[in-house]
């Protein structure tokens, strides 16, 4: 072992209450980023992806000017066909075509106004969650038949069930008068009262005779397998679509603007309090280093006069901090990982979270993942500000005088 | 008894700035930790406040009284069972701040090129002012006049949607109570503006007895919205109007219309708790630490104070009101600091860059920061009782040394 690394050993240990006080603000502040950083990135994740798969997927390709304006007759034209080739060129499967209109739906007591959506009953289980929340009943069978399926509180204020009969007024794509008698076949149950209370799904080619369409829709949904897969569809698509006039690409941080900014907001406010623990363990950090070169003040006067360079020095107290450093990153790291796993295998929650979760698409429990970037992330910065706050003790040795520094007190 | 404690004091003022560097380093965490417990809390909750004080209006109310099953099924076929005539005469000089009788039911607008689906309010523009944002709102055209008025007054973003605009005219369908269709013609005459867009996008408002006629419901309403004092404290409200009207309806706070704010009001209380200790733990480690050097580098010292006849409990004393002064000095530093970057805020701070993000929040992008006063004392409290109760372990040490073997340690 080399000298100067035996003898920061060493004296890390002169005073161990000392080091193990400062070793213990940074463990307890690494275990907290770890879990935190965790548990935030675990909810992102969650986040972004129950957000998209109950309708929205990773992109679509809409008219200029849908996405903001939702106007029925900002169409895409012969939607299946575009659906079909985007579905050929890009060599996937979750692409779905989609229209969308407003219309009043009356069962015989009673009238709602509801969004309908003409989907393609064979591919949009691909693309969205829906079809495979319907609790009673089936959902649309392949065809065009004149079938709906509607949300649980729809059903429960219309009073019907599967099997009953609906009619939907609403006005076609040229303004004209636009109403069909549809059956129920499926009810389905998202959780999100928006949803359940204002949806209903139609067959694409139904929808389309009823409102006029004349072959066009609204949006071709796609879902990426994950984010970074979303990010090259969306290239690929620009560029397939780019000789169509009229028509953009949109990915899922344009079609749901919220989602990130979110993020963001949430992010931000968490880096403030991350900051802050960083900042105290730095100062912690700070004053155990200073005290020890302080108190060694006549000890480096001797080795000095012996010879020894102030520079020399300032690097044992480096090392110093460093072995204190690494031993506060490893234990914080993993006991923070081990802390992580723990509700990664129970789960965390606290009361009122199911409240205020259910906002955002999240279950009232989180699993967070154990993964290698937000356990080292944390510790890693805290690591930093460690050695930055020991660079002025390790500094000011270089203005020691060895005479008067053997004479302190 | 007083000369005694005069002589603690002084020894641990002095021994206090010994170290100067030291004890500097531990005010300055001391301070930057107080601070941050305290601008935290207050940027969290102005947040809050934001998020319920804009909900509170759009609901809108403290305390909404309906048909028992009108929450799950907002129809025309639950409405008040009372009268409107009988609901105001029972409603008025009651003392409330405000509060409005109301028509809400789902509707579906149509003009010439669009169609959306809404909710409607029918509305007494007289009393509906003081109880919702819209009469203050008024971006384009004027707000409704009187409960005649066959005009609509609906949000910017849903006159954009429609492609429509003020003057034109618009057919409003929802269902009277034997589920007919009941429509009508309307002219736009008003565009407000809200905070959030989903406001914008799905409410409408028209005179109350021009919806009326529409539904064909004669002189019914579906909601009752009260306005009382203090948001923070609506039980009082809720049991005087439960005891005011007849029991076939429902009275609820606001707390329970909108579980979510209700909830983040309750949860602010616990994170503010939670977020002040975990700054203190990271603090605790430094103050210990400090307290147990300060201790250690005196013990000859100590010992023959103890060994010319200074009481163990002095010494205690000592340490601890070194400990005290210290934290002190960190407290009213981070106070003020935190007092000194609230107070220029309090105009506002502009968060734009995340609005869309914080929309989904439900508050708006301007924050205001909101410095409480139980907030601040909770915070020094912490500090102080946890701050005591970390120097006791030193101090007791410091205490109990044998004076002889003190003297002689090197």
């Amino acid at each position: 072992m080399n000298i100067t690394l035996r003898l920061a050993w060493r004296n890390l240990w002169r005073h161990s209450r000392r080091t193990w006080l400062t070793l213990g603000a940074m463990a307890f502040s690494n275990i907290l980023l770890v879990f935190m950083i965790s548990l935030q990135f675990g909810m992102y994740g969650m986040m972004i992806d129950n957000t998209l798969r109950v309708m929205t997927g990773h992109l679509q390709v809409q008219a200029e000017g849908y996405k903001d304006e939702h106007k029925m007759r900002q169409t895409v034209p012969d939607i299946a066909e575009l659906a079909a080739s985007l579905r050929r060129d890009l060599e996937l499967e979750r692409v779905a075509p989609r229209a969308l209109a407003f219309a009043l739906a009356s069962s015989s007591d009673r009238t709602y106004g509801l969004q309908i959506a003409g989907v393609d009953p064979a591919r949009e289980s691909l693309v969205s969650s829906i079809p495979g929340l319907v609790r009673t009943g089936n959902y649309l069978a392949a065809g065009d038949a004149a079938e709906i399926v509607i949300g649980s509180v729809l059903a429960r204020n219309l009073r019907v069930g599967t099997g009953d009969e609906v009619t939907l007024l609403g006005s076609g794509l040229d303004g004209s008068f636009a109403a069909a008698v549809v059956t129920v076949s499926g009810i389905f149950e998202t959780g999100v009262v928006e949803l359940d209370r204002g949806l209903a799904e139609v067959p694409l080619g139904f929808f389309q005779d009823v409102f006029f369409m004349e072959g066009a829709g609204h949006q071709v949904v796609i879902a990426a397998r994950d984010l970074d897969e979303a990010a090259l569809l969306t290239e690929r698509t620009r560029e397939l679509v780019a000789d169509n006039p009229g028509l953009v690409v949109h990915d899922w941080d344009a079609l749901q603007p919220g989602l990130r900014q979110a993020i963001k907001a949430d992010m931000s406010s968490a880096f403030f309090m991350y900051g802050i623990l960083v900042i105290l363990v730095a100062f912690s950090v700070l004053n155990t280093q200073l005290m020890s070169v302080l108190e060694r003040t006549r000890e480096f006067g001797i080795v000095m006069a012996l010879g020894i360079s102030p520079g020399r020095l300032g690097r044992l107290v480096l090392l110093e901090t460093a072995l204190m450093g690494f031993m506060g990153f490893v234990g914080g790291a993993v006991l923070g990982a081990l802390v992580t796993g723990w509700f990664a295998a129970n789960g965390f929650s606290y009361p009122g979270m199911d409240e205020l979760t259910a906002n955002f698409n999240l279950p009232s429990r989180v699993y967070p993942p154990v993964a290698f970037l937000p356990t080292v992330i944390g510790p890693l910065v805290v690591y930093f500000f460690s050695m930055v706050s020991a660079l002025y003790p390790a500094l000011r040795l270089n203005w020691l005088q060895p005479v008067e520094a053997m004479r302190a007190a | 008894m007083t000369k005694q404690l005069q002589i603690v004091w002084t020894l641990a003022w002095r021994n206090l700035w010994r170290n100067h560097r030291r004890t500097l380093i531990m005010i300055a965490a001391v301070s930057v930790g107080v601070w941050a417990m305290i601008f935290m809390t207050a940027l969290m909750r102005g947040m809050v406040n934001d998020m319920i004080r804009s909900g509170v209006e759009n609901l809108p109310g403290h305390v909404q009284v309906h048909h028992p099953g009108f929450r799950d099924d907002p129809s025309v076929n639950n409405l008040i069972p009372a009268t409107d005539t009988e609901l105001a005469a029972r409603l008025a000089d009651r003392g409330f701040r405000a509060w409005s009788t109301r028509i809400n039911v789902p509707a579906v607008i149509t003009s010439e090129r669009e169609s959306r689906g809404v909710t409607l309010y029918g509305v007494d523009p007289a009393r509906d002012r003081d109880v919702t944002f819209v009469a203050d709102s008024i971006a384009a055209g004027r707000y409704l006049e009187s409960i005649d008025d066959d005009g609509l007054v609906l949000g910017r973003k849903l006159l954009e949607n429609l492609d429509t605009d003020l003057g034109k005219r618009v057919v409003l369908m929802s269902q009277d109570p034997d589920n007919d269709i009941a429509d009508r013609g309307f002219r736009i005459v008003g565009v407000f503006e809200a905070e959030l867009d989903n406001v914008e996008e799905t409410m409408i408002f028209g005179g109350k007895r021009t919806i009326q006629q529409m539904l064909r419901i004669g002189d019914r309403v579906t909601e009752v919205a009260v306005v009382g004092p203090d948001y923070r404290d609506v039980e009082p409200l809720r049991r005087e109007l439960a005891r005011i009207l007849d029991d076939d309806v429902e009275v609820l706070p606001w707390t329970e219309l909108n579980t979510y704010l209700g909830t983040m009001l309750r949860v602010m209380d616990g994170f503010v708790l939670v977020w002040t200790v975990v700054i203190f733990l990271a603090l605790s480690f430094g103050l210990v630490n400090t307290l147990v050097m300060a201790v250690f580098e005196r013990v000859r010292e100590i010992g023959l104070m103890l060994a010319l006849g200074m009481r163990p409990v002095s010494i205690l004393a000592q340490v601890m009101l070194e400990s005290l002064l210290l934290l002190a000095i960190g407290l009213a530093v981070g106070t003020s600091l935190a007092w000194a970057t609230i107070v220029p805020l309090e105009a506002g701070i502009d968060i734009s860059i995340v609005g869309e993000g914080l929309e989904m929040f439900g508050a708006s992008s301007v924050l205001y920061p909101e410095l409480l006063l139980a907030d601040v004392l909770l915070a020094d409290a912490v500090v102080l009782i946890l701050g005591i109760l970390a120097s006791l372990s030193p101090a007791w040490r410091a205490s109990r040394y044998r004076p002889v073997e003190a003297i002689t340690k090197v």
